[in-house]
């Protein structure tokens, strides 16, 4: 255990946590707008996965990383524009659309995969960015500074998602649609148009978290992502709709993985017993929302298609 | 309330009864609406079929043939289509509760693990006892990770859609642990298998095979036979009346004095027996007889815990009409294989394609609601209104109605 304990492994451990809380992290501030204009995505995960295979093609075949991380957002845009057409337009049932969606996407993702890669081959890893000065700092700089440009984006979208959630207009009325559309649609906030807004930025986002997972790992798989939308999803209640809880379940999640690799690499688990260990913050999760789901109400009109004059 | 079994979607009486001129609309919404999703889904595979190059006819026939063609390809459609079907009847029961299972993935790892762990224990037993025994070992373990979401939803008001999921996590991770450490088969490794899997489960175990010169075993006409005990279950027994109350309208429930939270509690407790029961077929019914993982849940169960709740759907979750349709998703799942076979397209079309299935199932769905309100109002001659009530909600609930919302995120 004294071996963890050194600065070196514990700045490592931190770091490679955070890397691992950005996918988690993109995805479900995505998802907590999309909830809080009244839509649920399960499909977040089939979305993910897509995204991830296009960016990985993207980028085996061009080598352009920018490229290919374009490619994922669009590809995650085009799944916005058809979760949104199923849920918002054609007010389809959430919970089982989206786990169309997910079929869809495991599968399709796979299928170009085999058809259209075949062998797998790595990519190139996107290089660390090291922000000037702060990156030379002691003990943190090598933390928090040296991440990769997707990183600090993605924690940089925390305080966006809240001041746009709390301080704007626009939040606003994605509030309202979420908590009472028959208010909204009396003051001439069309619901749909919202919904459809959130929905779109939510998919879009997960189309990075695919891009950014993908492009920690430097290869594709099959089934690539583990569950880690639907993790996502789950998350956003963890957090309670809220940007900075999301963020703090994200880093839970991306540390305790962090430190279950450590442990892992320095022996001090057993192989065997890490699968255990992995299960931490699932576990966790599940009480916490013990918690929230006293202490917390989730958007008032969630997963329930608006229709006038109800 | 009457105990019929009705349409996929349950046409009501009083719908069809009076106006003449929206009839056909009702009727081809509740019935066509399904067949016609899973031709569209088709239609689009063979699009894709088409643009890696392959001949989509010539596919697909590859496919019929290789899931119905010869009574050899039956016998492993209905052997695949057995797991689905119990999955899809835990399904049912949930969803008639208005509770949302998708932790049947996790739930058949359970059972799977617990049913193994029975035959690993007790392998001396005579088959008469020890298959009853893995069976039940099964149906419990699931019934376990069925009762937790169950009870987290109906007491702590926690949605079931995310506890169902994080335990999902948790089992694999379980399984991993399981079959790397305490349950796995160390000889194995010793000749050079690295897949992590029991050892041979003792021959008392394995379902007998009740077809000779096919795969079909006893775990196929049993899964039948829980089918139809879950059917007369839900709409012959009290317990079935309120499970289905309670889906229906939980204040309603509560007012007649019904033990709303018991009830949601039990009902997914059943639901992942169900799945449980599915896992423990998954094992003693395979061609390996051991229990086998490549470290992911899906490397078990196949995405059974998911292609369970297509095809409850697809049965208008009623466990009777799921015998069919576990049948036909079995047969798309066997035939995947035949159609790689033929065409060199992986079976990953198939998942793609059951997905895309989903999608248009339920987004016809809303027109058939909005086909089935008109024809209401034509019949009652009275706007369809009723304050409060979800979208679905334009009659008197009837017997064969699924819920009308869903998914209810965390209201029990």
């Amino acid at each position: 255990m004294t071996q963890f304990f050194t600065q070196a492994v514990l700045t490592a451990t931190i770091a490679s946590g955070i890397a691992l809380a950005t996918p988690f992290l993109l995805a479900s501030l995505g998802e907590t707008i999309g909830q809080r204009s009244g839509v649920i995505n399960l499909g977040l995960d089939g979305i993910m996965l897509l995204s991830a295979f296009t960016s990985y093609y993207v980028a085996l075949s061009t080598g352009n990383l920018g490229l290919a991380a374009l490619a994922g957002v669009g590809v995650g845009f085009v799944m916005g524009v058809a979760t949104a057409f199923i849920s918002v337009t054609l007010k389809a049932e959430q919970g089982i659309s989206g786990i169309g969606v997910y079929l869809f996407g495991l599968g399709l993702s796979d299928l170009l995969f085999v058809k259209l890669v075949g062998t797998p081959l790595p990519i190139a890893s996107l290089p660390p960015f090291r922000i000037p000065l702060l990156a030379d700092v002691p003990i943190l700089g090598p933390m928090f500074f040296q991440q990769t440009v997707i990183v600090y984006f993605a924690f940089l979208l925390v305080p966006v998602v809240t001041f746009v959630l709390n301080r704007t207009t626009y939040g606003m009325k994605i509030k309202a649609a979420g908590e009472n559309p028959a208010a909204a649609d009396s003051l001439g906030v069309s619901v749909a148009r919202i919904r459809w807004s959130a929905v779109l930025i939510g998919c879009s986002l997960a189309g990075l978290a695919g891009t950014s997972l993908l492009l920690y790992d430097g290869i594709f798989q099959q089934n690539l992502t583990q569950s880690e939308g639907f993790i996502a999803v789950a998350l956003v209640y963890f957090g309670a709709w809220t940007a900075v809880g999301v963020m703090g379940g994200s880093l839970l999640y991306g540390l305790v993985a962090a430190v279950v690799l450590a442990w892992k690499a320095l022996g001090i688990i057993p192989l065997s017993a890490s699968d255990l260990a992995a299960t931490a913050p699932a576990v966790l999760t599940v009480l916490a929302l013990l918690w929230v789901g006293r202490r917390f109400r989730q958007p008032a009109v969630l997963g329930k298609p608006y229709e006038r004059g109800e | 309330m009457a105990a019929r079994p009705r349409g996929p979607h349950g046409v009501t009486g009083a719908g069809a009864a009076g106006a003449s001129r929206a009839d056909w609309r009702l009727l081809l919404f509740s019935w066509a609406a399904l067949p016609a999703a899973l031709v569209a889904a088709l239609l689009v595979g063979a699009v894709m079929m088409a643009a890696f190059g392959a001949n989509p006819i010539y596919g697909y026939q590859a496919l019929v043939q290789g899931a119905f063609g010869s009574s050899y390809a039956l016998g492993t459609t209905a052997v695949k289509a057995a797991p689905l079907l119990l999955v899809a009847v835990g399904i049912c029961i949930a969803f008639r509760a208005n509770v949302f299972n998708i932790g049947g993935e996790g739930q058949i790892a359970m059972g799977g693990l617990a049913s193994a762990a029975m035959a690993l224990a007790f392998g001396n037993l005579p088959s008469v006892v020890l298959i009853p025994l893995v069976l039940l070992a099964g149906a419990a373990g699931g019934a376990v990770w069925g009762a937790i979401p169950g009870a987290f939803k109906a007491y702590f008001n926690v949605n079931e859609i995310l506890s169902t999921i994080m335990l999902n996590l948790v089992a694999v991770q379980l399984m991993n642990y399981l079959l790397a450490g305490p349950m796995v088969d160390r000889s194995a490794f010793s000749t050079g298998g690295l897949i992590p899997e029991t050892k041979l489960l003792s021959p008392n175990s394995w379902l007998p095979i009740i077809v000779p010169g096919t795969q079909l075993h006893l775990g196929v006409p049993l899964a039948v036979l829980v089918a139809i005990a879950v059917y007369l279950l839900l709409w012959r027994t009290s317990f079935g009346f309120r499970i289905r109350a309670v889906g229906l309208s939980v204040p309603a429930a509560t007012y007649a004095g019904m033990p709303v939270k018991r009830t949601v509690t039990l009902a997914m407790t059943l639901s992942g027996a169900m799945c449980g029961l599915a896992g423990a077929l998954l094992v003693f019914g395979s061609l390996s007889h051991r229990l086998v993982t490549d470290g992911s849940l899906t490397g078990f169960t196949g995405s059974a815990g998911f292609n369970g709740i297509v095809v409850a759907l697809f049965g208008g979750l009623n466990p009777l009409y799921a015998i069919v349709s576990a049948f036909l998703f079995g047969g798309l799942v066997v035939g995947g294989n035949s159609l790689q076979v033929a065409t060199g397209v992986p079976p990953d079309l198939v998942t793609t394609l059951i997905g895309l299935a989903v999608v248009f199932i339920v987004s016809l769905e809303y027109l058939r609601r909005r086909a089935r309100s008109r024809a209401l109002a034509l019949a009652q001659s009275v706007p369809v209104k009723a304050p409060g009530a979800p979208p679905a909600a334009g009659a008197p609930p009837a017997a064969g109605d699924p819920p009308a919302t869903l998914v209810d995120g965390g209201s029990a």
